[in-house]
């Protein structure tokens, strides 16, 4: 029997989230590992030597060890192809391409201005830090243009790479949830149709109801 | 039936899918793009790109964007050959190389390309003045993240291990790029980095990308 994956980081973190949503849609067993942010573990010796970036999350598999959650959910798909949703990054070349290019649409065009949002609107208040709200206004202007795109690609398709919930879907999850439900942001979703319909999707998917959890029950 | 990649020799990203396709030596053809000319929000293209960028690839029935995705795909399609860059062989280099390629997208490029674009693209192609400001503070970035290369390259030759992979590759055309700049001395300070460099932008296959990446020269 393989020993658990080992995942390091708070599931709060929306990298490490994205990270267990995989390992839940794939039935992959794991640990998770607490990390002390707030007294800056992540920027310790020991740390490091997982994540020279100070970042997380950090992931081990046996002797391999990771980081950079979208790495990390590519190699647990590839390792474990027949476990879980075994549709999650494509049975085929072609549906994986595919799947690639949405991830890396996320990673590039709805990453950077949802990441801003999600500080500046949920974690500033929180962390008592004062908000841009020049900063706040671009990158709503930006987003909205990439969920125009979004918006016109779910017309024609019911996940963003085709039939089925794949990973470039699953990708969003952390940051739009965030977005939607601590941020007061839900009508940048809510305000376009397929987009709705989309979030809706994949936002009630039980591996996803059981990371919220995680979320909660870490506060 | 033959790859088509659209875009133009010049910019950034598709001079990265340039030099992973000449690496595997493939078959393609390069259909230009006229960015002048808008060529590239209108709706022939938009139905290869929905964001509006170059490049995109045409391979059969089969369009990709996202440069990074483009280069996976080919490299998978030609794996076998003798060129190897993604490791698919090895599981625990192949995750070394999605680890290293995550951190050239999310740690490396955001940090250089404003650089990129106040130095060379605003003067250029806008007419205008670079924002001194946002260089210092990419530069500031960039030199933290170039920190993290310099260690690691401390105990590997090259970014994923003692191997040439899709990682180094995604690095070649925004440093080709910064060498023209001032902020060429981010690499040149640093001695591995340096030599990581000068080893990685003498390969064959560079050389033909190389000679297209004419922005900024006085012609």
């Amino acid at each position: 029997m393989a020993t658990p994956v080992k995942v390091h980081g708070p599931p709060l973190s929306t990298a490490v989230s994205r990270v267990l949503a995989c390992l839940i849609e794939k039935d992959v067993p794991f640990q998770l590992i607490p990390v002390n942010m707030a007294k800056g573990e992540h920027k310790s010796p020991d740390f490091l030597k997982i994540q020279p970036f100070g970042q997380v999350p950090a992931f081990q598999d046996e002797a391999t060890s990771l980081f950079e959650s979208r790495a990390i959910c590519r190699y647990i798909c590839e390792k474990y192809p027949e476990k879980g949703n075994k549709g999650l990054y494509g049975t085929n070349p072609l549906a994986k391409a595919s799947i690639d290019q949405w991830v890396e649409a996320e990673g590039q065009s709805f990453n950077p201005p949802s990441s801003v949002l999600v500080f500046q609107l949920a974690f500033a208040p929180r962390m008592k830090l004062k908000q841009d709200q020049s900063l706040i206004s671009q990158n709503e202007a930006k987003l909205e243009k990439v969920l125009d795109v979004y918006d016109k690609r779910l017309g024609e398709s019911r996940f963003l790479a085709g039939d089925d919930f794949s990973l470039a879907d699953l990708s969003h999850l952390p940051n739009a949830h965030y977005l939607v439900n601590a941020a007061e942001r839900g009508e940048l979703f809510t305000s376009k149709k397929n987009v709705e319909r989309w979030w809706g999707e994949i936002s009630s998917r039980d591996s996803w109801k059981k990371v919220v959890d995680m979320q909660k029950q870490s506060t | 039936m033959t790859i088509k990649l659209y875009g133009v020799a010049m910019s950034t990203c598709t001079a990265k899918v340039l030099a992973c396709l000449h690496e595997y030596g493939a078959e393609f053809e390069l259909v230009p793009v006229n960015l002048q000319n808008g060529e590239h929000k209108q709706p022939a293209f938009l139905a290869k790109n929905p964001f509006g960028q170059i490049p995109a690839l045409e391979d059969g029935d089969l369009t990709l964007f996202e440069s990074r995705a483009i280069s996976t795909y080919v490299a998978e399609k030609f794996k076998g050959s003798s060129c190897d860059l993604l490791r698919s062989q090895n599981p625990k280099e192949a995750a070394l190389v999605k680890t290293w390629m995550e951190v050239e997208s999310q740690q490396f490029s955001p940090a250089i390309s404003p650089i990129f674009y106040q130095s060379i693209i605003v003067p250029i192609l806008h007419g205008g003045s670079p924002n001194q400001a946002i260089i210092d503070e990419s530069a500031a970035k960039l030199g933290k993240v170039l920190d993290v290369y310099e260690k690691k390259l401390s105990s590997s030759k090259y970014l994923a291990g003692d191997f040439y992979s899709l990682a180094d590759l995604h690095h070649l055309t925004y440093i080709y790029y910064l060498m023209k700049t001032p902020y060429g001395k981010l690499i040149n300070e640093r001695p591995r980095v340096k030599a990581w460099w000068e080893d990685i932008s003498s390969r064959p296959a560079f050389k033909k990308v190389a000679s297209g990446l004419t922005l900024g020269d006085k012609n």
